[in-house]
């Protein structure tokens, strides 16, 4: 207790003054709190707002429809925004089949035993592991032991498993927060339980999964650094083979072993060059990746909020 | 009932179970669930698989390295020259650079992370803290690359008008940049643990006269410590794994950081760095990258850990 509580001539604690001190500090750290939510608020909107004056004027119909070019203003992102779409098909084919069945076995089928326990630990710790990591793991692997090359197929495998935990721990949460009832309701009804799981609790457990896959894919959009490492092109003036083709089988899966250039990969080779020209280009990247990043995250927030309001 | 009724019942529950599940249908669903739960588990157990083929592909590139290369040198060496003539392989220059880097971003994290959770969890209001919660997880959603354009771009230029000999490419904005992008991760696992802290121990604080501050300070904090600590741990996994904003930022020069206003490679933004560039698969200076990642991935493997214990303590005190 310090000196200024205690009043100097009846020496007894002047207790006024300690609610006065305990209210004044309470106040002064609401304030420091607010402002420092006020400077991170500021940053994000500095960030964006960035973003929009160096990148938007440059946004035109042609900087979709171009390749990239030695000549910054002619320079455009079709091969790149191709390739993102591929990539990310392939990528969701991999991680949402995957993620949600490893999800279902770990909520509803895994017994309680040092395996479970394991594949708990290994998981929790993947999602913590650096991104660049699963690029060193997919250029040994799938580069250097598969010989796959430097193709869409292992961009897509290497931003799966990347991605596989955010997936999972969704899967899961999806399905704990579904009512004991549920299940007791589809066994009552005879059903199995494969048959609980696929007829009453994914369908149950769809938005929350939804959320994950969705908050997945953007995170694997915006990945730079494993597809460096596995070797992603930058200079791609050409469009891997299309999907669909007019003669049967009418899909054609070629595309998987192109070569390939994705957005955020177009964007920091506009970045380390030396010309302001290509600067503009990688900030008009840049605006076009934000937008669809955000806007994927705005929508698994608004799914997560429509969640919790019919749960209540 | 009389005898004939109850056997009528009985039959009529006969016919029911031959009409709904069949010896047939009972086996051959007996069967697909079998497999699909086989399925399932090797869906789960991928996950090990993943893990185990990451300290494979990094210990085996890493051996054939160490074979070339003393490990005394290599912890001591204070230069980090793999691509000239005299390859020189100090681990040191790129993880001084790496803590440095980290460092700064925790000294901007931290504190601002644990104040904005003590704000979020114990003075914001309910409807302020739906706005604010979402926010922060667009900030964690914005791409690395564009957070780099933004520290190289937008921040360096303004930070060299107050502080002049500031190096176009530095550790200090890279740090500063990745303390915010490390900020939502700290304070959604610290608000979790201070949101676990039961409110009655709130209310006894209050029924003592403590203020809102006091009872944060003085029960809640200390009530969620191991995962308010965790929180620190993982952000610091993270900034320690932070690969593009140093790479476009924090320049490439291999030397030990000392200086935060001036450039220098970390770990990650050396893997980059080589990556890029046209080495042999096979050369030496090549299998570098694959140390460097060994070298990070053991980093941030015990922060992970300690901060998976310290979780796990925390969920099972309340």
């Amino acid at each position: 207790m310090s000196t200024e509580t205690v009043n100097p001539v009846t020496g007894k604690i002047d207790e006024q003054a300690l609610v006065t001190k305990a209210n004044r500090q309470d106040l002064r750290f609401a304030i420091i709190g607010f402002v420092v939510l006020v400077v991170v608020m500021a940053t994000l909107f500095a960030l964006v707002l960035d973003f929009m004056i160096d990148g938007v004027p440059r946004i035109s119909g042609e900087f979709l429809t171009n390749y990239p070019s030695r000549r910054p203003e002619q320079a455009g992102i079709l091969s790149a925004w191709v390739g993102t779409t591929l990539v990310m098909s392939a990528t969701a084919m991999l991680a949402i089949p995957i993620g949600v069945a490893a999800g279902v076995y770990l909520e509803e089928y895994a017994p309680k035993n040092w395996l479970t326990d394991i594949i708990e630990i290994n998981v929790t710790n993947l999602a913590g592991v650096p991104s660049i990591i699963y690029g060193l793991l997919a250029l040994g692997l799938f580069v250097q032991i598969f010989r796959l090359g430097q193709t869409i197929l292992v961009a897509g495998m290497t931003l799966a498993l990347l991605i596989l935990p955010i997936i999972i721990v969704a899967t899961r949460e999806a399905l704990r927060s579904i009512p004991l009832e549920t299940r007791e309701a589809a066994f009552g009804l005879g059903a199995d339980k494969w048959q609980a799981v696929w007829m009453y609790l994914l369908p149950a457990g769809r938005p929350g999964i939804l959320t994950g896959v969705i908050v997945g894919m953007s995170r694997a959009i915006g990945e730079t650094a494993p597809i460096i490492t596995i070797g992603a092109l930058t200079f791609i003036a050409f469009l891997p083979p299309a999907p669909l083709q007019d003669t049967f089988p009418f899909v054609n899966f070629d595309w998987l072993n192109s070569p390939y250039t994705v957005m955020p990969i177009q964007m920091f080779n506009w970045i380390s060059r030396p010309q302001a020209g290509f600067h503009v280009a990688a900030a008009a990247t840049g605006v076009i990746l934000l937008s669809m990043t955000l806007l994927m995250n705005g929508l698994a927030i608004y799914i997560r909020y429509r969640i919790r309001r019919s749960s209540r | 009932m009389t005898t004939a009724e109850l056997s009528g019942v009985s039959e009529r529950r006969a016919n029911y179970g031959r009409l709904v599940a069949s010896e047939a249908f009972l086996r051959r669903r007996a069967i697909t669930g079998n497999v699909i739960g086989v399925l399932l588990f090797l869906a789960a157990a991928l996950s090990v698989l993943i893990t185990a083929g990451i300290v494979f592909v990094l210990l085996q590139e890493s051996i054939l390295f160490f074979r070339q290369v003393s490990i005394l040198d290599f912890l001591t060496d204070t230069e980090w020259t793999p691509v000239f003539e005299n390859p020189r392989f100090g681990i040191i220059t790129l993880v001084s650079g790496t803590l440095m880097t980290t460092l700064i971003g925790l000294a901007v994290a931290v504190p601002a992370g644990t104040i904005l959770s003590i704000y979020l969890s114990e003075f914001a209001r309910h409807r302020t803290r739906e706005i604010i919660k979402p926010i922060l997880e667009l900030l964690a959603g914005v791409p690395t690359v564009a957070f780099g354009y933004f520290a190289l771009f937008f921040l360096t230029p303004i930070f060299q008008t107050f502080i002049p000999n500031l190096s176009g490419f530095n550790l200090l904005v890279p740090g500063i940049v990745i303390g915010i992008m490390i900020l939502p991760y700290i304070v959604s696992v610290a608000e979790d643990a201070m949101r676990a802290v039961p409110d009655s121990l709130r209310e006894g604080a209050f029924a003592l006269g403590f203020t809102r501050y006091q009872t944060a300070v003085r029960v809640v904090i200390p009530g969620a410590f191991s995962g308010v600590t965790a929180a620190y741990l993982l952000g610091m996994s993270r900034a320690v794994g932070e690969t593009m904003v140093v790479a476009i930022a924090a320049g490439q020069q291999a030397k030990i950081a000392l200086n935060p206003l001036e450039g220098a490679a970390t770990i990650t933004a050396y893997i980059v760095q080589i990556s890029l560039g046209d080495l042999p698969h096979n050369s030496l200076a090549y299998l570098t990258i694959f140390v460097a990642g060994l070298t990070l991935f053991l980093m941030t493997l015990v922060f992970n850990l300690i901060a998976f214990w310290l979780r796990k303590k925390y969920r099972e005190i309340y």
